[in-house]
């Protein structure tokens, strides 16, 4: 197959770290209100009935929602298989543990109201709160440690090391600026989650969403701004030192990286770089006092603006590099040297061309399909099918 | 066998998929059943379809969600406990595995939830497309994964890129045509067809037996005795065409579960029975069918199958020809560029055995200074444990002749006797409800237990493939999903049986109503009325 010297390898490379980041958000933008709501579950509904309304407004679209988290495992694995081999082992007892926590989720949603015993299902309905509380705050816990560097290397062989014992490196993650990065996404999803209940919900349950929503997205706000602030003065940067070849064959210890620069230098060579951090504040801001107010429909999306915005200021701030090494630098992955090959990224590109428009296009008719509040009524009437 | 991080993550992987494997194969089955229930109510307009359609829908909920939660983990285990293997081949394995998610998890999680929410909002068209949505979607499901799985048991449409340090594509076509990933695919997805169809079977049996909703009962049994015999055939041609196919490609687990020992005549004799003895390499006790063997392998009379033996010792010149293309490699890495025209061709000449060389660094860091004994160790590592082998795959055959009899027995009795059912049938149906499980995990060890000691075969050792982890590491997550998958499948198990006793609950009025005066009818048209009501036998207690 000559065809896919059609499209530049640069080129590719660029479009896959694209996608990357278009799965990322779109995870967030979806499977994240169904993560801010069961991590609200038990605080915005006090009653089963109340909370089997919580539970049915994400009970028909989670699964789908969900497929983006593990797309985005697939399409890692696929366009970027050095970034899924360090990452994922790299935190390893945090990836357990965020699995964990997954798994309680399809189970509790569908088995907590088979049974009527209360014990039964108040138990399922803190293993939902896990579940949704426990990613959600596992992730940006994640992304703080990528952006101070991550304690791997690579051999010759390209095999990879890791330094620090085995509790070390999973308490290593939890230090004060990527706790800081955790706040932010999970205090950002729970507001993702109140403006999905402020929508799909009426009454008691939709006013508490909107006071939890208010707070959380007050909290959003000015852990963005403060780890923007500690981005600039705690953290060190990482730049390529020599001009990137890229094109070259993805072999991460090719280059030459120096950790002597800041992250925000990027907002210097590329100013227009801005305008992520400022989506981020404006979405988040207006998605906060469309929850005071009265917007629904508007509160959500604006919200959505918000993650869009907050999660592009982390890559674009760290282009061209993915997975930086805070043990040796010269195995830092970037976007020029950890992709898959010139041929299987079009591929790729190819068959992600066809399908990803066929799935938007049907997510949205199943949405449409589900337009409308879920009410008392609904779940009472109709007890066998829901959840 | 010392018990180290390669030992600790295998059995995590194998425990894990082969508990992924308890659910999969009812999904495949169950929700194909399930959509052409529902086809049925949607061209008959039979209500009783419709309750067919959402009870056996519930089971396959609740089946389903733990399919769902169990195949996160398996989707990023490659990288957390093999991280060595996704970097290695990662450019081939990832494709299909993010294929597998646009095309096929999409689709059967965006429309499974519209199933179960969907009947109020939905036309009868259009949720019977949804139900058929989801079938094809989970089956999609099956064909990317094993097209990945498939790649690892016959690696075709790749090549080591020594800049890179991995295998990378260089024909997507013949990765997604791999004849051993299409004759799995078929395999499998029919193995879980004839699991759904026992399924099935088996309780509306205990409902037959128990004289509890007879019409439900009576007509998932027609569904799923027809279904179940064209899939139970199916299992075992295709399965004999992953025997042919594998042939080709893999002759060492050919061998290792026949239990081959040395070359024999064409065409070999079928050990039908016998006690490998792997330290003597011999069977006791054989009993032998001469020619079926040479027959399913080779497919004629004269072409020799290899025995163990001849496959070591071939094995043991692949290591040795696998060195000259490592130091080759060496030398490539350090001069990129530079590297003489010769080194460059010592390489290319030797590369396809490079991966034999790698099973030298579990006993030197530099395989180039292994000694005689080493490459001999290395050589004799590539035969796998036998006994496992030859009896898991003596079950899974004899269970798949089973069902063929057990479905073509119900199939006969529901289209040619009315529907009559001797009570010791029934019960049989019952028993057997576990066994397609079983069928279906031994057909797993057979695939997974026979590639080793490869991950990926001739090109990846598995003791290399793993990721630097400490064992305390492994442990954990071994140790937490073991009581975490218990606990889940105890609470699965649990809810599975409640509604199965409960039966199907809904539109119960106007099924009953609808079944009473169709009765009516069919006695009246002059037709045997016994004939419906008769095979109804009297409950137990």
């Amino acid at each position: 197959m000559i065809l896919f010297e059609f499209v530049s390898f640069e080129l590719l490379r660029v479009v896959w770290w694209l996608l990357l980041g278009v799965l990322l958000i779109a995870f967030a933008m979806t499977d994240g209100f169904d993560m801010g709501t069961g991590a609200l579950l038990p605080f915005v509904a006090r009653t089963d009935v109340e909370r089997r309304v919580v539970i049915n407004t994400v009970g028909p679209v989670w699964e789908g929602n969900q497929v983006w988290f593990i797309l985005g495992g697939g399409s890692i694995f696929a366009a970027w298989p050095p970034l899924y081999a360090v990452s994922f082992s790299g935190f390893y007892l945090a990836m357990f543990t965020i699995l964990a926590a997954l798994i309680l989720r399809p189970v509790g949603f569908k088995y907590r109201s088979k049974r009527d015993d209360p014990r039964w299902r108040t138990a399922w309905d803190w293993a939902l709160f896990a579940g949704g509380a426990v990613p959600a705050l596992i992730f940006g816990v994640a992304v703080g440690n990528v952006l101070q560097g991550v304690p791997f290397r690579l051999t010759d062989d390209l095999m990879p090391i890791y330094e620090g014992t085995f509790y070390g490196k999973f308490l290593g993650l939890l230090n004060p600026f990527a706790l800081l990065a955790g706040i932010v996404s999970f205090s950002m999803l729970l507001m993702h989650g109140a403006a999905w209940l402020a929508l799909k919900t009426e009454g008691d349950i939709a006013r508490r969403a909107r006071t939890y929503g208010t707070a959380a997205g007050a909290v959003a706000i000015g852990g963005f701004a403060l780890a923007g602030l500690w981005l600039a003065f705690g953290v060190e940067g990482y730049r390529l030192v020599n001009p990137a070849i890229t094109d070259g064959p993805s072999n991460p210890l090719y280059s030459e990286v120096a950790r002597d620069t800041s992250w925000l230098a990027a907002y210097s060579t590329r100013p227009w770089i801005v305008i992520a951090p400022i989506l981020g504040f404006v979405g988040m801001t207006m998605a906060l006092l469309k929850l005071r107010g009265a917007g629904e429909v508007s509160a959500l999306l604006w919200s959505k603006l918000g993650i869009l915005g907050v999660i592009s200021s982390v890559g674009l701030t760290m282009f061209p590099f993915i997975l930086p090494s805070s043990i040796d630098p010269r195995s830092s992955l970037t976007v020029w040297d950890s992709s898959s090959s010139h041929m299987t990224l079009f591929v790729m590109l190819v068959v992600t061309a066809i399908f990803l428009p066929l799935i938007l296009a049907y997510t949205a008719w199943v949405y449409k399909v589900l337009w409308g509040k879920v009410t008392e009524d609904d779940v009472t009437s109709n007890s066998n099918n829901v959840y | 066998m010392e018990i180290g991080v390669v030992e600790l993550s295998r059995l995590q992987f194998a425990m894990t998929a082969m508990y992924h494997f308890l659910f999969v194969p009812l999904t495949l089955g169950l929700s194909v059943i399930v959509a052409i229930m529902e086809t049925v109510y949607v061209m008959t307009d039979r209500p009783i379809w419709r309750q067919m359609t959402k009870f056996w829908g519930t089971l396959f909920g609740i089946n389903f969600v733990l399919g769902v939660a169990t195949g996160i983990t398996m989707e990023f285990q490659f990288g957390m406990n093999w991280s060595y293997y996704s970097h290695y081949v990662g450019d081939i394995f990832g494709a299909p595995l993010a294929i597998e998610g646009l095309m096929a998890f999409f689709l059967e999680a965006t429309f499974v939830g519209l199933f179960f929410f969907g009947w109020d909002k939905l036309t009868k068209l259009q949720h019977m497309v949804v139900a058929w949505l989801v079938a094809v979607g989970s089956n999609f499901s099956a064909l990317w994964i094993l097209i990945a799985n498939g790649w690892m048991q016959n690696p075709v449409g790749a090549a080591f890129n020594p800049e890179t340090m991995r295998m990378e594509m260089t024909s997507f076509a013949e990765v997604l045509f791999n004849p051993v990933a299409q004759a799995k695919f078929v395999h499998t997805v029919s193995a879980g067809y004839v699991t759904a169809a026992v399924f099935v079977l088996g309780v509306s049996a205990w409902y037959l037996l128990k004289g509890r909703h007879i019409e439900l009962a009576r007509r998932s049994i027609a569904v799923a005795a027809s279904f179940g015999l064209a899939s139970a055939l199916s299992v075992v041609v295709l399965g004999d065409e992953s025997g042919y196919t594998a042939g080709e490609s893999q002759k060492m687990k050919i061998a290792a579960l026949e239990a081959m020992w040395e070359t024999e005549p064409a065409p070999a004799s079928f050990t039908l029975f016998g006690i490998p003895d792997q330290e003597a390499r011999e069977t006791k006790y054989a009993i032998h069918i001469p020619w079926v063997m040479g027959l399913i392998g080779t497919r004629s009379l004269t072409e020799e199958i290899p025995g163990i033996g001849q496959l070591e010792e071939e094995n043991a010149e692949k290591i040795r020809n696998g060195l000259i293309a490592y130091d080759a490699l060496l030398t490539l890495r350090q001069e990129r560029d530079q590297t003489p025209q010769d080194v460059r061709d010592r390489f290319e000449a030797h590369s396809d055995d490079l991966g034999h060389a790698l099973l030298l660094k579990r006993y030197v860091d530099d395989p180039r200074d292994a000694t005689d004994e080493q490459i001999a160790q290395a050589a004799a590592d590539t035969v796998p444990r036998v006994w496992p082998l030859f009896w898991a795959f003596r079950i899974m055959v004899g269970l798949g002749f089973t069902f063929i009899g057990v479905m073509t027995y119900f199939f006969y009795r529901a289209n040619f006797k009315q529907m009559r059912f001797p009570r010791p049938a029934l019960w049989l149906a019952v028993c057997i409800i576990p066994t397609p499980w079983i069928a279906a995990e031994m057909g797993w060890i057979v695939a997974e237990f026979g590639r080793q000691p490869w991950t990926v075969d001739g090109i990846l050792p598995t003791a290399l493939s793993v990721s630097h982890l400490s064992v305390a590491d492994v442990l954990i997550t071994l140790i937490g999903f073991m009581l975490f998958y218990s606990v889940l499948f105890v609470v699965e198990i649990g809810l599975m049986l409640k509604y199965i006793r409960k039966g199907p609950v809904e539109d119960v009025e106007e099924t009953d109503a609808w079944t009473s005066r169709h009765i009516q009818r069919l006695s009246t048209s002059g037709e045997d009325p016994a004939a419906l009501a008769a095979p109804a036998p009297q409950p137990a207690e």
